[in-house]
This record gives C-alpha cells, sequence and structure tokens, in this order.
C-alpha cells in the first residue's frame, strides 16, 4: 500500500516538473499544444497527490502501525474525527496536506482560467508549479509520510501507536490547522498572477481584479485559524490567554497582517492607479511569510512551548526562500517602468493618504513582530548571545499601533478622495467624535484609570458612530427614494455596493473584537491551595470546594476533577467541575478547564494539582468582555461574506405592473 | 508647506514613536539564555539579569506548596533549584523528566526564581522505538 502512495507522490513530482516546463517552453516558442497539455499536467499532479493522501490515510485509518507517521500520530482508541486530523498532525502529513491544498487550488485556478489571459496563464501556472515542485521535494525525498519502522533489516509492526498528541483532540484543534493552511497556500495563487502579470509586462490591474475574490477568501480563512488558535488555546491550555506572542503564533500573524494591508492597498490601485509597486510587494511578502512561517514553525530556530519536532527541513526552506524573493526582486526591479503611478498624492488631508497610513502601521507592526520573534537569532549573529524579548515588548509596539489602527478605521471612510478641507471634516466628525468623548468621559467617572483602556472604548465608540452615519445616510436616501423601510432600505444599500458595506460590517466586527481585547486589562486572577469544604473569594465570586472525583473513561484517559460550588455575591451559580486528565497511549496529561462564560466576565477555573495531604490547587480567574472576542469574530466573518456577494447590477428597467399573479394556479404543496 | 514633507514627517513621528516603544520594550524584557555551566560561572553579575535557564526537570522534585513550584532542573552534572512564582498555571507538559525553559532571576542564594516555566515533553514527536529507525 505504502508503496503506491509514494509513488504517486513521486510521479505527482514529475509531472509537476513537466507541468511548469511544458507552460513555460510551451509559451515561449509559442506552441499552443504544448501549454495544453502543462495544464493537463497541472489536473495529473492533482490526481496523484490526491492519491498519495488517500493512501496515507487509508494507513491511519486501517492502523497500519508498520508506517512510522502513522505510529506517531495515532492510535487505535481514537475516534475517527481525529484519526483523519492526524493527517495534518505531524510533520510529514502536514507538508503533504500543504502539497494536495496547492494542487487543488492550482488545478482550480488553470481549469476556471483555461480560455482566459493567454498571456498571463503559463507564467502563472509556471510560478505555482515551481512552488509546488519544492513542496513535493519535501514530500517524496525529506520527509515522506511513508517512512517505515524497522529493526535491523526487517519491518516492525508495533500493533498500537502513539496517538496524537492529546492537547489537539479537540474540535477547534481539528479544523484549525486546515484552516489556517487554506489561507497559507491560498496565498499563492494571488502571488502567482503578480507575478505572471509581471513576467508579461501587464500595464493593468487585471491580476488584481482576477484574483479579488480568492484573496478575499484566503484572508477569511487565515482570520478563522488564527482565532480558532486563540480560541482553542483559552479553552483548553488552562491559563486563559488567548494570544502569548509565542513564535508559532507569530509565524501565523504575520502574513495576516500583510495579506489585511493589501486588501487595503488594492483600492489605491483600483481607484487611482497607484502603489502599484507596493501592492507587487505586498503580495510577495505575504506569499513568502507564509512560507516563512512553515519555516519557523519546522526548523526550530527559535524555542517555541509548541513542541513541534526541529528537524533539518529546515535549510529547504532557507534555499526556497532565497530563490524565490531573488527571482521576484529581480523581476520588480526590471519591471518598474511599467508600475509607474497614475496620480500623485494630493493632501495629506484625504483617503489616499488615510491608507498609506494604515499600510505604514501594518507593516511597522508587522516588522516589529518579525524582529521580536527573531531577535534571539539575531543577537546570537552579532552578539553571539541569545537574548529574547517577550508579551510586555510586544505589547508595547502593537497596542498603540492596534488604537492608531482603530482610530483610521473610522477617519478613513469619511475623509473624501483627493483632499479634504478642515471644513468638512469637522462636519463629519462632530458626532463621531462627541460620541469618543463621552465615553470616555463616562467612563472615568465610573472610575476607570486605566488609559489604553478609556482610549480603547472611546476609539470603539467614535468608530462605531461614523460607520452607522454611513449606512444611515446611505439608508435613508435609499427610503426616501423608494419609500422603503430603513431596515430594507439598508440591506438595498449594502447590496449595491457589497465591497464597501460589507468591508463597513468587517470593521464593525473589529470594533466589537477591540472591546473584547480591552477587556484584559482588568482581569483578574488567584491561585490557591484549598481543603475540602475551603473557599476563596474572587472579585464577587466565592468559589467553594465540594467535592473530589475520579475515574477512566474508555481505556483512552483517567480523570479527577474537583466540584466546585461557584456563587456570586452569596447567591449559589452553578456547581463547576474543572477536570485533569491523563492519557494513557502517550502519558501526557492535559486539563479540562471550568468556564461560565457570559457576555460581561467569564469565569474560568482550572485544577492545577495537588497539594499536601487531599489539598486541591487551584487557579481561578476572572476574564472580561473575552466573548466578545469570539461575537466580532463571527460578524467580521459575516461581513467577508458580504463582501464576496457580487453588487446587485443598477439596472433600469422600463416600468412594469403585475397584471396577474399565478397564485392561484398554484398547487398547495403535500405536507 | 509640501504635502509629501508633510506626509514624511508624519510618519517619521509614527515610526520614530513605534521605534522608541520598541526599544523600551527591549530593555524591559529582555531575557538572557544562559546554559546551567554558563550560569554558575557568571557570579554575581547574573543577579540582575533576566535569564531564561533549560534543562531537564529531576525526576520527583515537584513540590507544590500554596502558590509556589519548587523542582530542580538538571543539565548534564549540574543542578539548579527554581522555585516558580508566577501565575499563570504551569503547562501540562510540565512534568518529571520534561524539558523545562525557567525564565526569573538568580537570588543570591543561588535558586532561581522563575516567573515563567515553558515545558517541552522529551521530542516526544519524532521519538522513536527503542531500537527501531525509519527508513526511507
Amino acid at each position: 500500500m505504502e508503496n503506491i502512495g509514494a509513488l504517486a507522490i513521486l510521479l505527482a513530482f514529475c509531472f509537476a516538473i513537466y507541468a511548469l516546463l511544458g507552460s513555460v517552453i510551451g509559451k515561449l516558442t509559442q506552441r499552443p499544444f504544448l501549454i495544453q497539455s502543462g495544464q493537463r499536467a497541472v489536473y495529473t499532479v492533482w490526481l496523484l497527490v490526491t492519491v498519495g493522501a488517500g493512501v496515507l490515510i487509508y494507513s491511519i485509518m486501517q492502523g497500519d502501525y508498520r508506517l512510522a507517521y502513522v505510529w506517531e500520530t495515532s492510535n487505535k482508541t481514537m475516534p475517527i474525527q481525529y484519526k483523519f486530523a492526524a493527517w495534518w498532525g505531524g510533520q510529514a502529513g502536514s507538508l503533504l496536506f500543504w502539497s494536495w491544498l496547492l494542487a487543488t487550488y492550482s488545478a482550480v485556478v488553470t481549469f476556471q482560467n483555461r480560455r482566459k489571459f493567454r498571456e498571463m496563464m503559463p507564467y502563472v501556472i509556471g510560478v505555482m508549479m515551481s512552488v509546488q515542485v519544492f513542496f513535493l521535494i519535501l514530500n517524496a525525498f525529506v520527509a515522506s509520510p511513508f517512512r517505515l519502522l524497522v529493526a535491523g533489516k526487517g519491518v516492525v509492526d508495533l500493533g498500537d501507536g502513539q496517538g496524537l498528541n492529546p492537547l489537539l483532540q479537540y474540535w477547534t484543534m481539528v479544523i484549525h490547522p486546515p484552516m489556517l493552511y487554506l489561507g497559507y497556500v491560498g496565498f499563492a495563487v494571488p502571488f502567482a498572477f503578480a507575478m505572471g502579470s509581471l513576467i508579461t509586462k501587464q500595464p493593468g490591474e487585471e491580476w488584481i481584479k482576477t484574483t479579488r475574490r480568492w484573496t478575499l477568501v484566503t484572508w477569511l480563512f487565515q482570520s478563522c485559524g488564527i482565532v480558532l488558535g486563540s480560541a482553542w488555546a483559552y479553552a483548553v491550555l488552562g491559563w486563559g490567554g488567548y494570544w502569548a506572542w509565542d513564535p508559532v503564533e507569530n509565524a501565523s500573524l504575520l502574513p495576516w497582517i500583510t495579506g489585511t494591508a493589501f486588501l487595503h492597498s488594492v483600492m489605491m490601485q483600483e481607484k487611482k492607479g497607484m502603489m502599484k509597486v507596493w501592492n507587487m510587494v505586498l503580495v510577495s511578502s505575504t506569499f513568502f511569510l507564509c512560507i516563512f512561517g512553515t519555516f519557523l514553525t519546522r526548523s526550530g530556530i527559535v524555542q517555541s512551548v509548541h513542541a513541534f519536532a526541529s528537524s533539518p527541513i529546515g535549510q529547504y526552506f532557507v534555499w526556497f526562500l532565497a530563490i524565490g524573493i531573488s527571482a521576484t526582486v529581480y523581476l520588480l526591479l526590471t519591471r518598474l517602468e511599467f508600475l509607474k503611478s497614475e496620480a500623485q498624492l494630493e493632501s495629506v488631508l484625504s483617503r489616499e493618504s488615510s491608507f498609506m497610513f494604515n499600510n505604514l502601521v501594518l507593516l511597522a507592526s508587522c516588522f516589529s513582530v518579525l524582529w521580536g520573534t527573531l531577535f534571539p537569532v539575531i543577537t546570537e549573529f552579532f552578539m553571539n548571545e541569545k537574548i529574547s524579548v517577550d508579551k510586555p515588548f510586544f505589547d508595547r509596539v502593537n497596542i498603540p499601533i492596534a488604537l492608531f489602527l482603530l482610530l483610521l478605521t473610522g477617519i478613513g471612510p469619511l475623509i473624501a478622495w483627493r483632499r479634504s478641507s478642515f471644513d468638512s471634516l469637522k462636519r463629519a466628525f462632530r458626532w463621531p467624535t462627541i460620541l469618543g468623548v463621552s465615553t470616555a468621559v463616562v467612563l472615568m467617572a465610573l472610575g476607570m484609570r486605566h488609559v489604553y483602556a478609556l482610549i480603547s472604548f472611546a476609539l470603539c465608540a467614535f468608530v462605531t458612530t461614523t460607520i452607522a452615519t454611513e449606512f444611515w445616510k446611505g439608508a435613508s436616501a435609499i427610503a426616501a427614494k423608494s419609500g422603503q423601510n430603513l431596515i430594507a432600505a439598508m440591506i438595498e444599500l449594502t447590496h449595491r455596493n457589497t465591497r464597501r458595506y460589507g468591508g463597513y460590517l468587517v470593521h464593525v466586527g473589529i470594533v466589537i473584537m477591540f472591546i473584547g481585547y480591552t477587556g484584559a486589562a482588568f482581569n483578574q486572577s488567584k491561585t490557591v491551595e484549598l481543603a475540602q469544604g475551603e473557599s476563596t473569594q474572587l472579585g464577587p465570586y466565592t468559589i467553594k470546594v465540594v467535592g473530589y472525583e475520579e475515574g477512566e473513561e474508555s481505556n483512552q484517559y483517567r480523570w479527577d476533577r474537583v466540584i466546585v460550588d461557584l456563587s456570586k455575591n452569596g447567591e449559589h451559580l452553578s456547581i463547576e467541575k474543572p477536570e485533569r486528565r491523563f492519557f494513557i497511549a502517550s502519558q501526557t496529561p492535559t486539563t479540562d478547564v471550568a468556564l461560565r462564560r457570559r457576555l460581561n466576565e467569564d469565569v474560568y477555573i482550572n485544577f492545577a494539582g495537588t497539594g499536601a495531604g487531599n489539598n486541591v490547587v487551584m487557579q481561578t480567574y476572572i476574564f472580561p468582555l473575552v466573548s466578545w472576542i469570539w461575537i466580532g469574530f463571527l460578524v467580521v466573518l459575516f461581513g467577508t461574506l458580504v463582501c464576496l456577494v457580487p453588487d446587485k447590477k443598477k439596472l433600469v428597467f422600463p416600468r412594469m405592473e403585475v397584471v396577474e399573479t399565478g397564485v392561484g394556479h398554484v398547487k398547495p404543496a403535500k405536507v | 508647506m509640501n504635502k509629501n514633507l508633510k506626509f514624511g514627517l508624519l510618519a517619521a513621528i509614527i515610526l520614530g514613536t513605534l521605534g522608541w516603544l520598541a526599544a523600551g520594550g527591549v530593555e524591559q524584557t529582555a531575557t538572557y539564555y544562559k546554559e546551567l555551566a554558563e550560569l554558575k560561572q557568571m557570579g554575581s553579575e547574573s543577579f540582575d539579569k533576566r535569564l531564561r535557564v533549560g534543562g531537564d526537570i529531576k525526576a520527583n522534585s515537584i513540590v507544590r506548596e500554596g502558590d509556589k513550584v519548587h523542582f530542580t532542573l538538571i543539565q548534564n552534572d549540574l543542578t539548579l533549584n527554581v522555585v516558580y512564582t508566577g501565575s499563570d498555571p504551569l503547562p501540562d507538559t510540565f512534568k518529571d523528566g520534561s524539558q523545562a525553559l525557567a525564565d526569573g532571576k538568580l537570588a543570591a542564594d543561588g535558586t532561581f526564581h522563575a516567573t515563567k516555566v515553558q515545558a517541552k515533553c522529551a521530542s516526544k514527536y519524532e521519538a522513536k522505538p527503542t531500537g527501531v529507525v525509519t527508513r526511507g
């Protein structure tokens, strides 16, 4: 079986090389059938990688523990969905998963554009296949998932495996890696089109228009992946954090930041023909940061809490990055004349300028995160001393950046293109400013003294007001014209320009998420050792230990838990059961925290261990407003989906009247 | 004033502020990686730096006492007594034999006061059963 898989991957590698050479040489020598055969090779690559992946999944499902990969990532007692997740649960498998996604994307892109962009497409395919070849080299020769376990000269079958890391056996962790991968691999598509456009010296924005939806969808996948990871860390890891500025988390954030910058700056190119070189730089940076992220997590060059294996695979990535970046820079430099800006910045008080500041601070944020993550590597190189920086460094730089971005979110949409006068700004921002400032004043009067929190809440009010004004202005104009009610008019308004109003909805979601993040300024926590019947006070909550249980769950893990009576201001709320688990196959302990989620604050109780005698060590937390992060993200998701809906065409029909409806003739459906 | 100059000036102010914040952040949180052997040689200068030391957790050395956790790190033949006083719970991977990284400061009595501990199961993923190797 494993031979078929390995053979399929090897053949896929050959076909990918053929697709690359066939398309490019076919184009250069003007041989249509060679281009055509290159396109077909793309589909073949997809088919072959799918066979390879299928064999791997089959081996995991069947429990073929002769295979090293299957032995490492699965075992007999794992439920089927986690066995499937084992596909990307380890290094070799996740690289194969990456390959498969890329092959799928390439096949879809090739099929969608089989009759379009005759000039550019062979190169687009060429670029995608170069990346594919690189990953297939890893799959076939460096980190093959089909390696067998051998002792001496014979193959051994160990009968049962180690199992997927129990920490990963959680529903968000089943979909978190595929989401991230869908996002990261997806950026290969806009990148390939950008390069295709550069190689063929296209003057226009064709590549941006074609890949607009791709970019949005992959951005959405990235965002989902990151937020799911946060949600998982919050609920599972037992320390109640959703972001720790760990290198691996940073690696996933970097391309998201440049991707976000790209989504904004393409508007400058589409509307004004500006920032053409910059967009090329952004899309390439995003793509290479995706690759770099994989390198960072897989090479072990920086210490991370994510227990990934360190392996010699890093050097392959370094080579790929070096060659890829050099080629991109060369292409860009030799084609600068085709990327001349069609307009100039006219005023600092303009929409253009707000976009530029947006890009500037996003890039500054990206750079600071990259710098902080690589600080140990940099200092070791220059000072021969490994020095790392920590959460406070990232917070210090990125909180002000985030707040500034929030401010721009409010300003950007209301400020005019080209130039704005102070008078018009005063008019546009009077109410948002009043509401923002009064929010801060009220909160201060209520006793809030945290400066960043005050600024953040004030800005949230400011931005919400600007967006509400935009919706209200547009909708009331439509309502006045058509006589619709305001809600219907708002839907109509959104439908007419889904990108603009969908974008506003995304901003609303971001504001809600900011409210949630700001809650972290008021976290409370306490670690106590308690005997049976004893209680502790945290804020208004009383946490009382009333019992202890232990047991075993279907041969998978042993558990013990504390039974806790939770009350607030003397009033009984609920019985909570924070639990510890010990997974037998992998000999790994995990925690299952008790979490009482509410809109205003979450109560979070972790059973950390046993102390002297029968005492239990309890870690208790209050996390205000955390739920707003997850709710805000749902709004972001919804807003992005709205952006993807095509605009309603403003078709003008001659007035029609309904003469007769067919309702009377319709037979009632059988119930 | 020229608008490009204005824009440049504003950008410079923003980046300058961020750079200043970043520099402060580095100073505040810079943590030096040290091997146990290096730590023992550093002497008194080690007391005022934030340090990160790594090693294996000595078997049966983890003792919980209230909100503190005592344990011993071992690397080659050297040992270091660590007391963890941080507020975050220790990770699930923190157990006898794991590799741990402790961040904190060395006290004059030779114990290490850690405010943050990371732990990794000793190369769980790429571990092979004894005597078994992989073949491509």
